[in-house]
C-alpha cells in the first residue's frame, strides 16, 4: 500500500545515486581503496592534497565507469574533461573536488524497472547524466558532553565516485525502491560497485515534490525537497512516504507552490521517522566551477567503447529472460534469483545442470537454499553445501531412498555437521524401510492406541494423524504416507 | 681561480679534471653565502651540512672511478617552491613556516640524480605571486647590481643569488615572467620553457596551466646544462610532455645565419625606459650582423595579455591556495580570540580557524589575488571573467602560431623598466603587475622564452633581452642566446663589492 494511494496528486521522484567503482586503486593516485582499514593508512601526497602533489587519471576507474553508463543507455561523448568544484570541508584536503560539470562523459540513458507482483507498471527510468569524480574523506564527530573532537579518515579520499542522475520519472516511493534495487543488481552484475550501503559504497540522495490538480485544471507543485542522510533502500522508501505526507499536510496548510521559496534540503532521520530541514546556508553553494588545469581532457574513441561492450557481461534484465528460457522456468523464479546476485545464479546454474531440471533445482533453490542463507545470513560464496551435494540429495529423493521431507532434513544436516551427504544420511540411520519392518510397526501402534483406533472406527479418519507421529518418533525413515495407508487399512481390517 | 666568480661551465671542467673539487666548490660559494647573504637575503635557508656531505660523495666516487651524473659536484640553488625532503618548503609564507614536504619535486630527483650539490632554498614572492621580491614573509630581496633596488621577482632570490655569485645555477619558476624578469634586472641568463617540457611535480601550485620551472644562470651554455638535467617527461605530471629531450648543449655552436628574429613595434611604446629601448634596439642589430634577418611582427591581442593573465593566474590560485586551511599542516590560528583583520563574526568554529588561520598564514599579495580569483569565478561573473579570459588566452596563443608562421623567434625588451627601487610599487598593485607586460605572453600562449643581458645603464644596472619561441624551440632559443654571448660580455660582467 502506497502513502499517497489515497490523495488526489502524482508523486514526482527524481534521484542523484553516488556509487563507489570496484577498482584497486584511486582514480587520481595509486592508494589502494580497501575499505575498513586503519585511518588514514591508504594515502599519498596526492589524495592527502599535499603541496605540489598532481592526480594522474586512473583509466580502469575510467572504463569501469563507461561499463556503467553503456549499461544504463547512455551516450558516450567523445571528449570529457575535469573541473573543479570548490568548497572547503576538513575531508577535503584539497579544498576542491576533482568532478565534471558541464562535459560528463556520458549523457541521455535509461533503466527499467518492472514489478513481477505488478504492484506498479513497468516504469522507463531516464537518466540525465552519470559523471565521474573523487570522493571526498570521512569525518568522525565526536559530540560527546564537553569534548567536541572531530577525527578526519582520509583512506577515502579520491576513491573513484560515479554520479547518476535521473529525471524526476519515478511516481511512488515504492517505484524508487524498486529503481534502485535494479540500478544495484545492474552495477553488482556488471562488476562496477559492490553498492555497499553500509560501507558507503552507494548513497542516495532523492528530491520530491508532489503535483496536484486543481478544480480549473491547472497542475499546481508543491516545492521540490532534495532528501540526504538515507543509508538503505528502505530508509529512502520510508523518508519518501514521509515527505509526501509532509508536503501533503504542508500544502493544504500553506498553498505553497514551486518557486515560492529556494530549494530546499530535509535530513532524514531515520529512528526518529522524520525529515528534518536543514539550515538555509548549507544549500546555496558557489562551488566556482572551472576546468581542472592539472588534468588533461579524455577522449573517447568508438573502438574503446567497442571494446568495453564486448566484455560487459549480461545486464540483469537480460539474464532474467535468458535464464527463464534455459531452465524453463516461470519469470518469477528468474526474477527472484537474478535478485539474488550473480554469485547465486552462478549457484543454480550448476545446480541445475546437476540435477538435469530446472524447475526442480529452482524449487530447492527458493524454498531451501534462500531460506537457509537467510537464517545464516552472509553471501551465497560462503555458503558451505556445494550445488553437487545438493543434487546428490535430490538424486536420492527422486530414486525414492526417501522423502522430500526427509530429504530436507538431510541437507540441514549436511549444512550443519560439514559432514558429505552419505556420512549424514548413514548417520541418521536412513535406509528405505522394509514392508515387513512397516508393516510390524504399525500393528504396534494399533495395539498401544486404543482410543485412535475408536476415533478412526468411529469415522474420524484425521485421527489417525496421531500415529505418524509415533511413527516417525519409532523409525525416523519410514514414509508418512506410507505409514498411514496402511494404518487405516490395518484398522478398517479389525474386527 | 676565483671559484665563485668562475662560471659552471668551467667548473664542471675543472671538477672533470681534478683541478678543484666539490668539496672546494661548494665550501667557496657557502663562504660566500655566509658573507653576502645578509645584505641580500637570496637565501631562505643553506643546507650546509647536507650540501658539504653530498660534495663529498661525489668526490669520493669520482676519485673511485665511479661513473657520475652530468652536475657532479656542482652547487645549485632551488627556489623555495620545489619540494625537498631535506630541507623545509616554506614558498616564502607564514603558512608554509615549518612545512617539511614528505617527497621531492621531479625537478629536486633529477637534480639529485644529476649529483648536482644544493646548497639551499632561495627567496621568493610568496607563493611566487609578485615582481619584486618583496612579498617575501622572510624579507625582501635586495638586488646585487644596487641593494636599494629589487631584484624582480617572483625568482628574485635564484636572480640574486646567481648574480652575487652565490651560486653558479639555481632553478627558478616562471608563471608570468617570474624567471625572465628577475634575470632581466639581475644581469642574468634565465630560460622558461615551453609548458610541460619540465615536470611541475612538487612545485608547489600558483597558477596550474602557466606556472613552468626553468633554469637560471650567468650564460645561456649554463642554462643548457641545466635545463638538460632537469627537462623530461614525468608520468606523474598528467600535463608533462612525452617527447624526446633534444641535446641542448650540441647545437649552441652553430651560427645564427638565416635567423628570422621578429620585432613588435608594440612593445617600443610609451612607458618603455629609453636607455632600456636603446640597448634592445642594439641588440637587433647584433643579430643582424650575425646574419639574422628582422622583421616586424604583430602580437593584435598582446596589451590583454596582462590582464588576461590577472584573471586567469589568480582564479587557479584561489583554487589552488585553498588547501591552506589550517586543517592538516601548515600554519593553524591557536585559538587566541581576536578581533582584528575586521573579521568578528563566524558561522562555525571550523570557519573560524579557517578565517583566521589564512588571515594570518597568508601576506597582502596573496589574500588580494585570492579574492580577484574568488570573485572571477563566482557564478553571475564567471562568463565575464573567467571564461573570457579563457577565450581572449586562445586569441593571444593564436597570434603567436601567426607569428611563428613568419619567424623563428621573436625579440623584444623583457621588461619596461631597469631594477626599480624597494617601496616603488608597493603601494600601486597595477603598475607591479604591468612589469610582467612582455613576459606573460609566453605563459598563457604555453611557449618558451629566454632572458638574458643586453647591456647596463648609465646607473651600472643590467638590461635584459627577450627571445620568445614557439613551443619546444629550446634549441633554438639557448642558441640565439649563447651566440649573442660568444660576442658580448655583458653576461660576465660581475657586480660591484657587496657591503653589509
Amino acid at each position: 500500500m502506497t502513502a499517497e494511494s489515497h490523495h488526489p496528486f502524482t508523486t514526482v521522484i527524481g534521484l542523484e545515486v553516488h556509487v563507489q567503482l570496484q577498482t584497486e586503486t584511486k582514480l587520481f593516485c595509486g592508494c589502494v581503496t580497501t575499505f575498513g582499514s586503519a585511518p588514514n593508512t591508504q594515502v599519498c601526497p596526492t589524495c592527502l592534497g599535499l603541496p605540489g602533489s598532481l592526480p594522474v587519471m586512473n583509466r580502469r576507474a575510467f572504463d569501469l565507469s563507461l561499463r556503467a553508463a553503456l549499461a544504463l543507455n547512455c551516450k558516450i561523448a567523445s571528449f570529457t574533461k575535469w573541473d573543479r568544484k570548490n568548497y572547503f570541508y576538513p575531508d577535503l584536503p584539497k579544498g576542491y573536488q576533482i568532478s565534471q560539470f558541464d562535459l560528463p562523459f556520458s549523457y541521455e540513458g535509461h533503466l527499467e524497472v518492472t514489478d513481477p507482483k505488478g504492484a506498479f507498471e513497468p516504469r522507463n527510468v531516464r537518466i540525465i547524466r552519470v559523471h565521474l569524480e573523487e570522493d571526498a574523506g570521512k569525518s568522525m564527530h565526536d559530540e560527546t558532553a564537553g569534548t567536541a573532537d572531530s577525527r578526519i579518515d582520509l583512506n577515502r579520499t579520491g576513491t573513484p565516485l560515479c554520479e547518476i542522475v535521473t529525471e524526476p520519472d519515478m511516481r511512488s516511493p515504492e517505484e524508487a525502491r524498486a529503481w534502485l534495487n535494479e540500478l544495484k543488481l545492474l552495477l553488482v552484475y556488471l562488476g562496477v560497485s559492490d553498492c555497499n550501503m553500509q560501507e558507503g559504497s552507494l548513497r542516495v540522495d532523492a528530491n520530491v515534490n508532489l503535483h496536484i490538480p486543481q478544480p480549473d485544471g491547472r497542475l499546481a507543485k508543491t516545492p521540490i525537497v532534495e532528501i540526504k542522510n538515507m543509508n538503505s533502500f528502505r530508509s529512502v522508501e520510508r523518508a519518501l512516504i514521509y515527505e509526501t505526507e509532509r508536503q501533503w499536510g504542508e500544502w493544504q496548510a500553506t498553498h505553497a507552490e514551486i518557486g515560492s521559496m529556494p530549494k530546499q534540503t530535509r535530513g532524514w532521520d531515520d529512528s526518529a521517522g522524520v525529515t528534518r530541514g536543514q539550515r538555509h546556508k548549507e544549500e546555496s553553494s558557489d562551488y566556482r566551477y572551472f576546468p581542472e588545469p592539472d588534468l588533461v581532457p579524455v577522449t573517447v574513441s568508438e573502438e574503446q567503447v567497442a571494446t568495453v561492450r564486448a566484455t560487459m557481461g549480461e545486464p540483469p534484465a537480460m539474464l532474467r529472460k535468458t535464464l527463464a528460457e534455459r531452465w524453463h522456468i516461470p519469470a518469477y523464479d528468474a526474477d527472484v534469483l537474478v535478485n539474488q546476485g550473480p554469485e547465486l545464479v552462478e549457484y543454480f546454474e550448476d545446480l541445475a545442470n546437476k540435477v538435469g531440471e530446472g524447475k526442480v533445482a529452482s524449487n530447492w533453490m527458493q524454498q531451501d537454499v534462500l531460506r537457509m542463507l537467510n537464517e545464516r545470513g552472509g553471501r551465497i560464496a560462503d555458503f558451505p553445501v556445494q550445488p553437487a551435494a545438493v543434487a546428490d540429495i535430490i538424486a536420492r529423493v527422486k530414486k525414492g531412498d526417501f522423502d522430500t521431507g526427509r530429504g530436507k532434513e538431510i541437507f540441514a544436516a549436511v549444512l550443519e555437521t560439514g559432514k558429505p551427504v552419505d556420512e549424514v544420511v548413514a548417520s541418521m540411520g536412513i535406509a528405505a524401510v522394509d514392508e515387513g519392518d512397516l508393516q510390524k510397526l504399525c500393528e504396534e501402534l494399533i495395539a498401544e492406541n486404543p482410543k485412535i483406533v475408536a476415533d478412526v472406527k468411529g469415522g474420524k479418519e484425521q485421527a489417525a494423524g496421531g500415529l505418524i507421529g509415533q511413527a516417525k518418533r519409532k523409525n525416523p525413515n519410514v514414509n508418512p504416507g506410507k505409514v498411514r495407508a496402511l494404518a487405516l487399512e490395518l484398522i478398517r481390517a479389525l474386527p | 681561480m676565483t671559484i665563485t666568480t668562475t662560471p659552471a661551465a668551467e667548473l664542471a671542467s675543472a671538477l672533470q679534471k681534478g683541478e678543484t673539487t666539490s668539496v672546494e666548490c661548494t665550501t667557496a660559494f657557502l663562504d660566500r653565502i655566509e658573507a653576502t647573504n645578509p645584505t641580500i637575503n637570496a637565501f631562505l635557508s643553506v643546507d650546509r651540512d647536507g650540501a658539504l656531505a653530498k660534495a663529498e660523495a661525489v668526490d669520493t666516487a669520482r676519485a673511485q672511478g665511479k661513473p657520475l651524473g652530468p652536475l657532479a659536484g656542482l652547487p645549485v640553488a632551488v627556489k623555495d617552491v620545489l619540494c625537498t625532503t631535506d630541507q623545509k618548503t616554506t614558498c616564502a609564507s607564514r603558512m608554509l613556516k615549518t612545512y617539511k614536504p614528505p617527497y621531492d619535486a621531479d625537478v629536486v630527483r633529477r637534480l639529485r640524480e644529476a649529483d648536482a650539490i644544493i646548497l639551499g632554498k632561495t627567496n621568493m614572492d610568496e607563493f611566487a605571486m609578485g615582481g619584486s621580491n618583496e612579498n617575501s614573509a622572510y624579507g625582501l630581496v635586495r638586488n646585487p647590481w644596487d641593494t636599494d633596488r629589487a631584484p624582480g621577482g617572483s625568482s628574485g632570490g635564484s636572480a640574486a643569488a646567481v648574480a652575487a655569485d652565490m651560486a653558479p645555477l639555481a632553478i627558478g619558476s616562471d608563471t608570468g615572467g617570474s624567471i625572465r624578469q628577475p634575470a632581466g634586472l639581475c644581469g642574468i641568463t634565465g630560460l622558461k620553457p615551453t609548458y610541460g617540457r619540465v615536470s611541475r611535480r612538487g612545485l608547489i601550485a600558483f597558477s596550474s596551466s602557466l606556472d613552468q620551472i626553468g633554469p637560471m644562470a650567468r650564460s645561456a651554455k649554463e642554462c643548457a646544462m641545466l635545463l638538460q638535467a632537469i627537462a623530461g617527461h614525468d608520468p606523474g605530471d598528467s600535463t608533462s610532455l612525452n617527447t624526446p629531450v633534444p641535446e641542448y648543449l650540441t647545437n649552441l655552436e652553430k651560427p645564427l645565419e638565416g635567423l628570422r628574429i621578429g620585432r613588435v613595434a608594440e612593445h617600443f611604446g610609451d612607458g618603455l625606459d629609453s636607455e632600456v629601448a636603446e640597448h634592445v634596439e642594439q641588440t637587433f642589430a647584433a643579430y643582424e650582423a650575425a646574419g639574422a634577418t628582422i622583421h616586424e611582427v604583430e602580437l593584435p591581442h598582446a596589451s590583454y595579455g596582462v590582464p588576461t593573465y590577472y584573471l586567469i593566474a589568480p582564479s587557479e590560485a584561489s583554487s589552488n591556495l585553498a588547501r591552506y586551511d589550517g586543517a592538516h599542516y601548515g600554519h593553524r590560528w591557536d585559538g587566541t580570540p581576536s578581533d582584528d583583520q575586521g573579521i568578528t563574526t563566524f558561522d562555525s568554529p571550523l570557519v573560524e580557524m579557517y578565517c583566521r588561520s589564512r588571515a594570518e598564514g597568508f601576506g597582502p599579495e596573496v589574500k588580494r589575488r585570492i579574492m580577484l580569483g574568488t570573485y572571477a569565478l563566482s557564478a553571475g561573473y564567471y562568463d565575464a571573467y573567467y571564461a573570457k579570459a579563457l577565450r581572449v588566452r586562445r586569441l593571444i596563443r593564436n597570434d603567436f602560431t601567426q607569428a611563428f608562421e613568419k619567424v623563428d623567434l621573436i625579440g623584444g625588451p623583457v621588461s619596461a623598466t631597469p631594477a626599480f627601487k624597494l617601496g616603488e610599487k608597493t603601494d600601486d598593485p597595477v603598475s607591479m603587475y604591468l612589469v610582467d607586460l612582455y613576459t606573460v605572453g609566453a605563459n598563457l600562449a604555453g611557449i618558451g622564452g629566454i632572458s638574458f643581458p643586453c647591456g647596463f645603464t648609465k646607473n651600472n644596472l643590467p638590461v635584459g633581452f627577450q627571445l620568445q619561441g614557439p613551443a619546444l624551440s629550446e634549441p633554438l632559443l639557448l642558441q640565439a642566446a649563447h651566440q649573442y654571448q660568444l660576442t658580448t660580455d655583458w653576461h660576465l660582467q660581475r657586480t660591484p663589492a657587496i657591503s653589509s
